[in-house]
């Protein structure tokens, strides 16, 4: 125990001596290339936990919505452009990145305890899943829908009536935002009771 | 030792029974072959391939989507879709129609509210909320294709009908 103490004051003291031997200009570029190496470290692991693979690596999100998802248009359409999980759910800014990150820590819990780990429980669960999303994206104003789709180079001629009339209107008043309208874009509704009047039996 | 003599029988006749149609089946089934292929007995998206050959399917055709409605060609139909649906959800938990259509939606939307008759069951009382029996709308709502008609349409209209007994009538 004792020999652990001063090993570690010995390595405090190296730390805490004024470097005598070594100039200013070593230390700064030193400290640039750690910098660098830890900052792309921490890029690199963000990229990987972005990935489809890594989304569905968990069966509960594999057999749920990552299935939905294959029948939609964001999977398959004509022009072969497709969305993946990290598109629609983790934003592409930095800050906005972290911090679901660090909401992604309570998924973990959940696969601990087994919050959705049947269909059943899943399906259970899943309005209020739905709804935690739906928050989200109406308080971004639904920032990664509008990462692919710029209302700005919406062409509204080349839209259908009922589409350009209300991208016209709600969404361009700003009064709605693409969640308002499209929920349900990727994955299927649960019981809308309570959200969407008259669309669910009671 | 009656009755293994008898089986023994039984096989011997079935053999010789699968043997023989094994060489005349082959024969039927061309024939049968070569009466589909002569003539198209009726109108059909398979045309006049016969019944055990695989088609190369035609493209999908287009769905009319110019959200314009269509006459009605008697007082009971229900109306046809005036655009498409082929990526709305219609199942036991949610109804994607009725998003737009329901009545407490329909303002939102623009669209058309689904009639009275959709909250009635079948002794003609009110509910309160949807009908059961209406809750799957592609039951009597169907959508169109931007295409020809596979055979001709010789529907005649109820207004129709009495103009021309009424001609008849004069004559
Ligand atoms: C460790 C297994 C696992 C992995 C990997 C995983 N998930 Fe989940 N996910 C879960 C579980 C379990 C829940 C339910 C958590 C709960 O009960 O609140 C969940 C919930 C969600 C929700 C609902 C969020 C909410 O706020 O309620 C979303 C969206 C989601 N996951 C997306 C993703 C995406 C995108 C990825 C890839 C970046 C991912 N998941 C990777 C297990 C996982
Ligand atoms: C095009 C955007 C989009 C893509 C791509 C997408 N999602 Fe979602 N996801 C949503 C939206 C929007 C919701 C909110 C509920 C809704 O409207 O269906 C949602 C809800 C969820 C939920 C909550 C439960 C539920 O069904 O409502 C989970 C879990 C989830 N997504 C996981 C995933 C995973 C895993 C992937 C990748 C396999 C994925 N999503 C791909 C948009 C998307
Ligand atoms: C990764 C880019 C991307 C993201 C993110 C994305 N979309 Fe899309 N979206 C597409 C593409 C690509 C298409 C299909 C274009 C085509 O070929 O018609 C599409 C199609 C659509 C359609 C047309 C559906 C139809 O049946 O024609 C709607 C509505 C839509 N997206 C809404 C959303 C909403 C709402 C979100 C946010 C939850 C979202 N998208 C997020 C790329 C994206
Ligand atoms: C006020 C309601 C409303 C809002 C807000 C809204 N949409 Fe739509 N959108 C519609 C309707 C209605 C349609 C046509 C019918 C349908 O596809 O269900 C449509 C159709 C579309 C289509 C297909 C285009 C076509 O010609 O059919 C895309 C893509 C789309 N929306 C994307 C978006 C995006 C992205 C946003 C957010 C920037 C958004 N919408 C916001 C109501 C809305």
């Amino acid at each position: 125990m004792n020999k652990i103490i001063n090993l570690l004051k010995l390595g405090w003291a190296i730390l805490s001596k004024p470097a005598v031997h070594l100039s200013l200009g070593f230390l700064t570029i030193s400290g640039f290339i750690a910098g660098v190496i830890f900052w792309g470290g921490f890029n690199t692991a963000m990229e990987l936990t972005n990935t489809e693979e890594f989304c569905t690596s968990c069966h509960e999100m594999r057999d749920n919505p990552f299935m939905e998802l294959q029948t939609t248009i964001h999977y398959s359409n004509r022009s072969g452009v497709r969305a993946i999980c990290s598109d629609c759910h983790v934003p592409h800014n930095w800050t906005d990145k972290i911090a679901r990150k660090m909401q992604a820590s309570k998924e973990v819990w959940g696969k601990i305890f087994g919050t959705i780990d049947t269909r059943e429980k899943f399906e259970n669960h899943r309005l209020q899943l739905a709804q935690n999303e739906w928050t989200r994206l109406k308080a971004n104003d639904s920032l990664e829908c509008r990462n692919c789709h710029q209302f700005d180079s919406m062409d509204f001629t080349r839209q259908s009536k009922r589409a350009a009339a209300q991208h016209s209107s709600a969404l361009a008043k700003g009064e709605k935002t693409c969640i308002d309208c499209h929920k349900g874009i990727a994955h299927k509704l649960p019981n809308m009771e309570g959200v969407r009047e008259g669309t669910s039996p009671h | 030792m009656k009755n293994t003599l008898l089986n023994k029988v039984s096989t011997v006749c079935m053999t010789a029974a699968l043997a023989v149609s094994s060489i005349v089946l082959p024969s039927v089934a061309s024939a049968a072959d070569a009466v589909i292929d002569a003539e198209p007995q009726v109108a059909s998206m398979r045309g006049t391939a016969p019944l055990n050959a695989e088609l190369t399917p035609n493209p999908m055709e287009k769905v009319e989507n110019n959200d314009l409605k269509r006459q009605r060609d008697y007082p009971q139909q229900p109306p046809t879709i005036p655009h498409d649906i082929s990526k709305y959800q219609l199942d036991k938990n949610f109804n994607k129609c009725m998003d737009c259509h329901s009545r407490k939606l329909a303002d939102e939307a623009q669209a058309p509210a689904v009639s009275v008759t959709h909250y009635m069951n079948r002794d003609g009382e009110f509910l309160g909320e949807m009908s059961p029996r209406r809750y799957f709308c592609t039951q009597c709502h169907v959508h169109q294709l931007e295409s020809k008609p596979m055979v001709e349409n010789e529907f005649v209209d109820v207004d129709e009908l009495i103009k021309q007994s009424n001609q008849r009538a004069k004559k």
